[in-house]
């Protein structure tokens, strides 16, 4: 049994704070299932990676992209309701990557994998969550006004429809961010669950982002740490200790 | 332009059905324009129109330089959603980049004190989240304020302190006020001028020629009524 280096936590943690602020605005724009099922969406481009040798993470992301910009041009264009869409989108998605994929493949798109990253892969990643993590703090104000109300942005000169896309890209990286440690099931799950404790504890945005971003962190820590020491990956470990920060905030919720 | 508003044969429709038919109407710059008719007569899309926010045929025509507040219909907030309303004003300083001071000028410009503003705004109560939403529109320093229902859901007492508020902002800021509003004797005692929409068609003119039993009849398709106290 040996620990992980601090070189090598640098990137999950870097990854976990992203997905903690991502999924604040995407809890608090009740995406909870819908951002779950987004994640998905990587499936199928991880499969056809793995299939013609490319990088499983970059299909993934691409894969990640496209549903994004799908998601959000039908939600410009029709009245379909944005959960139908992903609905359909979520279940497509994971018929073509289950068929694409061998049985092991796919537990391993599904629950990430032990691999260590390539220090180019890496390096990439962790420039991809600086990102994600200056852009979740830049565009915090027009994010919180869009969601508040739309049409409210509009009178102050908030383009909507770009910031929807903007968001739903930066999601896209999210996932994409975390494919390789936890897999396409378990990122949606520590984007949404350390966001769902922020918004059980917090009265306020600033006090819903510290919990989403440390509760992630923490989930991040523990898992990456207790792993090795228990011998079992290590993606199961985060999300159970992000799920049981959940719970333990059931019990300290303070009154609305 | 003596006008702040001119609107000419504006239509709006979604698919083969048509909310608004060939309006036109003008707002005079420091006036105050009522909205009334009966629920389905398109109030409310005329004022989504008029901020671009839904696609129309014909002309909007806003005075060159004019800023719009807008303060929109119940928002659907979540009770629990975790945004003080201090950060929401906050927010809103951020994206025009004015100082965040703008957000306790405007605070008190609507008499809201800071305490209530740092609640979440979901646990606001109806009149003071209005109040809000009105500081939030004021931040911009606007020229033109469109209120949509600012009185639903709140008390009589509140809704009066409404619209003294909405009187003061006119007589003190210069504002041009478009409210739309179910509350008639309000709308009596309050506006310069009323537009009247139905389904079929639009009224406008001052409130004494407007609010009339044959009108209101014709336009709601049921008697409407009001009561005024004391003279205007």
């Amino acid at each position: 049994m040996s620990l992980p280096a601090a070189s090598d936590l640098l990137l999950p943690l870097g990854m976990a704070a992203a997905a903690g602020l991502i999924g604040s605005i995407a809890v608090m724009r009740r995406m909870t299932l819908a951002s779950d099922a987004i994640s998905h969406v990587a499936l199928p481009g991880i499969t056809a990676a793995m299939l013609i040798g490319a990088n499983p993470v970059a299909g993934g992301f691409v894969a990640l992209v496209l549903g994004a910009i799908l998601v959000w041009s039908v939600e410009q264009k029709t009245r379909v309701p944005t959960e139908a869409i992903i609905g359909v989108v979520f279940s497509a998605a994971l018929a073509i990557g289950s068929m694409l994929a061998s049985g092991e493949e796919l537990i391993e798109a599904l629950f990430g994998a032990a691999r260590r990253p390539s220090p180019a892969e890496a390096a990439v990643g962790l420039l991809a969550a600086v990102a994600v993590i200056v852009f979740a703090v830049r565009a915090r104000s027009r994010l919180v006004i869009t969601l508040v109300s739309p049409d409210l942005a509009r009178t102050i000169g908030i383009n909507v429809a770009r910031t929807n896309l903007v968001f739903l890209l930066a999601f896209a990286l999210t996932v994409a961010l975390g494919l390789r440690y936890l897999g396409v099931l378990l990122m949606g799950s520590l984007i949404i669950i350390p966001a769902a404790t922020g918004k059980l504890l917090a009265r306020s945005l600033s006090g819903m982002r510290r919990v989403s971003v440390g509760s992630a962190m923490g989930s991040m820590l523990a898992g990456s740490l207790a792993a090795p020491a228990l011998g079992v990956e290590r993606g199961p470990l985060v999300i159970a200790a992000s799920a049981a920060f959940f719970f333990a905030s059931l019990l300290r919720r303070p009154e609305a | 332009m003596a006008n702040a508003l001119e609107v000419s044969h504006l239509t709006v429709a979604f698919g083969k059905t048509t909310i608004i038919d060939d309006l036109s109407f003008d707002v005079k710059t420091g006036s105050s324009l009522a909205i009334i008719g009966p629920n389905g007569s398109g109030k409310t899309v005329l004022f989504k129109a008029l901020i671009g926010a839904l696609p129309s045929r014909g002309a909007v025509r806003w005075a060159p330089g004019t800023k719009i507040g807008y303060v929109p219909q119940k928002l659907d907030i979540e009770r629990d959603l975790p945004l003080t309303g201090l950060e929401f004003l906050r927010a809103r300083a951020e994206v025009a980049r004015a100082p965040q001071e703008e957000a306790t000028r405007a605070l008190g410009l609507v008499d809201l004190a800071p305490e209530t503003a740092a609640q979440p705004i979901g646990t606001l109560s109806g009149g003071q989240f209005q109040r809000l939403l009105l500081a939030f529109a004021l931040m911009g320093h606007p020229t033109v304020l469109l209120f949509d229902e600012p009185t639903a859901g709140v008390d009589e007492p509140g809704q009066e302190e409404i619209y003294g508020l909405f009187g003061r902002l006119k007589r003190e800021e210069g504002l041009t006020l478009l409210i739309i509003s179910h509350e008639l004797t309000l709308v009596y005692r309050n506006a310069d001028n009323v537009l009247c929409l139905s389904r079929r068609r639009a009224w406008l003119g001052p409130p004494v020629s407007i609010l009339t039993p044959e009108r209101l009849q014709e336009a709601y398709g049921a008697p409407a009524h009001f009561h005024v106290h004391g003279d205007r």
